[in-house]
């Protein structure tokens, strides 16, 4: 039997349906993450999961029981949240507001058995938020803030934990820190369903993604499993831009139109030089690269113009026919300085090449726009 | 400035973290001590002065002879008069100046928890049964009783008073949600207050013009707002539905406080929250309908004395505001009474007169605080 379970679920407000046919299967200690373009219906999906929003269709277990079935208390006891309301309390300290957490543990009036206090502690050291306890909740940073809100959420003693975006708003340190407090939660046993809008952290973070476009689940699965080249950029309709699934960086748009400059490098140094073409716009050439060089993957996502040898291999006489043909339609060459070795020994050659017909040759983005300004 | 670092004693040694109740203790005592200085006052200062040893002596008295009487009940002032000697001292003592000082004390703090109650469910500070325009609608329906029952029953008794109180009070709040829906901006909440009661003074104002002179006195000097005139039937019946009403509320507190974190928190912690709205708008309007039927409308005391106390509590824990608020405000009215009858003496000002010198500036300072907090 599952920790976790959605069979068929179908989600949505108000009687119409949003995202349909959603079957999930957790095990304890499983990280879930839902990704997806806004508006893909993460926090529906979530609120439902958590029954703040009835289910359209289907139903969601834990350990094999019905939520629909459970009381307020029992389900409060199972499952605990992070919402995206920011919360304003008045005059409740960061202790005050863990504490709350207890709810469903507590007498009628509330009072904290000293078993509480120490699930309270446990959990604000847990975030590593200790020091904040006695600190008026409103004077917190957001990062501060979410730490708390998170603490809150683990003093419940909750078997599955529901986080709308926990990281939203938080500088990438405490987006870090938050991760690995989830983690941690999960090596305890606690099955964690969330959602993020940063891929790269998702990837990292995530046993389980969930990738949610249109009306339906657009794939389910470890992201080893369901994480092709272009994924991410279905998923989100990235075609003007792109993603890099390993470095999980972004590329803006490709500049259109042929080639100008043409750059030569290797080994990294092409790829500040790649970007601040971009910026200004100037469509390139690239060449000659080993496929393996991260020049290469930025260059490729950069420009339609990429002359590419395979690695560990010595550059051949074709590559360098191909890229001196490119380079002779470019009105200019920036050589950014890349290692020269006898594995890419053409390179040198073409930067001799352009020389000898008179095209000429910077050795940075910056010398070439101060020259330039006219011509490129 | 926001720095204000660790001058808190370590969370560790957490022992020492009562939530409060120190504090609470502390104002409390403060207060009563108030209190007794407050019925001290009111007893003692009028336009006929009477010395404090014949004061003391026949408060002993009383008190042997209602704590020998309490439970048997009965014609209790009428007896009262027999035991302490039917002179005139002991007439204005008994019959006119304790009273009208118990009737202030218990309205003032129905007024503040009913306000207090109000600013929980609308998560609002500057909520309040006269702000929102709650003590208009109830005005209202009492207006039309008045007008139009009297001539069918000749004398209205209190407790027609009060549920006429009771109906135009709920109205009004159903009203006021109607319009202000899902507004949590603590300015248009006031706006959509005023103008609701604005409806219902010209509402009232409608029915006056077409009401005969004899129930129209009847009611200006009812909508002026007094404590005067008060007998010991009203200070019965004012007691029991408002320490009633404040107990009732006293055990929802635990889902008050969870109530504040909003209502998705709330709703994972296990808070029944239909049933928790309902209730607040029901004690809610059932104090305020209560001090409108026997006082008339109160201003600003409802804002104001629930924002003293959370100031002075330092905390926002429903356990310690709404006793505290309710012993705030019977000592704010008791004073703002004393101060209305002698100020100006023998001429009586209205009691909204002088709550409205003390409130008015509280709420000013509260919509400039909150406009500043939201800047940062």
């Amino acid at each position: 039997m599952s920790r976790f379970e959605t069979k068929d679920l179908a989600v949505g407000y108000g009687g119409s349906i949003l995202i349909h046919d959603i079957n999930v299967k957790l095990e304890r200690g499983q990280i879930l993450t839902l990704i997806g373009p806004n508006g893909a219906g993460k926090s529906t999906v979530l609120k439902s999961v958590a029954r703040q929003l009835a289910p359209i269709g289907g139903a969601v277990y834990i350990d094999g029981r019905k939520l629909s079935g459970m009381t307020q208390k029992e389900l409060s006891k199972q499952m605990s949240v992070v919402l995206t309301d920011r919360i304003r309390p008045e005059l409740m300290t960061c202790a005050e507001v863990v504490a709350m957490g207890r709810y469903p543990y507590t007498d009628m009036f509330g009072r904290l058995t000293e078993e509480d206090r120490d699930a309270v502690r446990g959990a604000l050291s847990l975030v590593r938020a200790l020091e904040l306890s006695e600190r008026d909740f409103s004077t917190l940073s957001d990062g501060q803030r979410q730490r708390i809100m998170l603490a809150r959420a683990i003093c419940q003693e909750p078997s599955v934990m529901v986080l709308d975006e926990p990281t939203a708003y938080l500088d990438i340190r405490h987006k870090i820190e938050l991760l690995a407090v989830l983690r941690d939660m999960a090596k305890r046993g606690v099955t964690v369903i969330m959602s993020l809008h940063e891929i790269d952290l998702a990837v990292k973070i995530s046993d389980l993604l969930l990738c949610l476009k249109g009306d339906t689940v657009a794939a389910f699965g470890t992201p080893e499993e369901i994480l092709g080249d272009d994924t991410i950029e279905r998923l989100y309709d990235l075609m003007p831009g792109s993603y890099d699934l390993t470095f999980g960086s972004v590329e803006l748009l490709k500049p259109e139109g042929l080639p100008r400059v043409f750059v030569v490098s290797g080994a990294g140094s092409g790829v500040p030089v790649f970007r601040g073409l971009q910026k200004t716009d100037v469509p390139f050439a690239a060449g000659i690269l080993f496929e393996n060089d991260v020049d290469f993957h930025v260059a490729q996502r950069l420009s339609d113009f990429v002359v590419s040898a395979p690695p560990f291999e010595p550059m051949t006489d074709a590559h360098f026919n191909a890229a001196s043909r490119l380079l002779s339609s470019c009105g200019a060459v920036i050589d950014a300085g890349a290692p020269m070795g006898t594995l890419n020994a053409q390179n040198a050659r073409l930067i001799s090449f352009a020389k000898s017909r008179d095209i000429p040759v910077y050795e940075s983005l910056e010398a070439m726009q101060k020259r330039e300004k006219v011509t490129i | 400035m926001k720095q204000k670092q660790n001058n808190t004693p370590s969370p560790v040694q957490g022992a020492k973290n009562t939530g409060g109740a120190g504090r609470f203790v502390t104002v409390v005592i403060i207060l009563l001590c108030l209190l007794a200085l407050g019925t001290a006052l009111n007893v003692n200062i009028g336009s006929v002065s009477i010395k404090a040893d014949a004061i003391l002596k026949m408060l002993w008295d009383a008190l042997r002879f209602s704590l020998a009487n309490l439970f048997t009940g009965g014609g209790f002032d009428d007896e009262l008069g027999a035991v302490t000697g039917a002179s005139t001292e002991s007439r204005i003592i008994f019959s006119i100046r304790l009273p009208r000082m118990m009737l202030a004390a218990v309205l003032g703090g129905a007024l503040s928890v009913s306000g207090y109650l109000l600013q929980v469910f609308f998560r609002n500070p500057i909520a309040g049964p006269f702000v929102l325009g709650i003590s208009s609608g109830a005005k209202m329906v009492v207006g039309i009783t008045l007008i139009f029952l009297s001539g069918f029953m000749g004398h209205i008794g209190s407790g027609t008073l009060i549920i006429a109180a009771f109906i135009g009070s709920i109205l009004v709040t159903l009203l006021v949600l109607l319009f202000s829906g899902k507004v949590k901006n603590m300015s248009m909440l006031l706006v959509v207050g005023i103008m609701v009661g604005y409806i219902c003074s010209a509402a009232t104002d409608f029915c006056i013009t077409f009401a005969s002179e004899h129930d129209v006195v009847n009611l200006t000097s009812w909508s002026m707002g007094s404590f005067s005139g008060a007998d010991w039937g009203e200070v019965r019946l004012a007691a029991i539905i408002c320490v009633a009403g404040v107990l009732a509320s006293l055990l929802i507190s635990k889902p008050i406080a969870a109530y504040a974190l909003g209502e998705g928190y709330a709703l994972s912690m296990g808070v029944r929250i239909k049933a928790v709205r309902v209730t607040l708008i029901l004690f809610s309007s059932l104090l305020s309908a209560c001090v409108t039927a026997l006082a008339g409308p109160i201003s600003f005391v409802g804002v104001a004395v629930p924002h003293i106390t959370r100031t002075l509590l330092k905390s926002s824990k429903p356990v310690f505001v709404i006793p505290a608020s309710f012993l705030c405000g019977a000592v704010f009215c008791v004073l703002c009474d004393l101060l209305a009858r002698t100020l100006f003496a023998p001429t009586e000002l209205m009691i909204s007169t002088v709550t409205a010198v003390f409130g008015a500036p509280i709420v000013i300072y509260m919509m400039i605080k909150s406009k500043r907090k939201r800047e940062d």
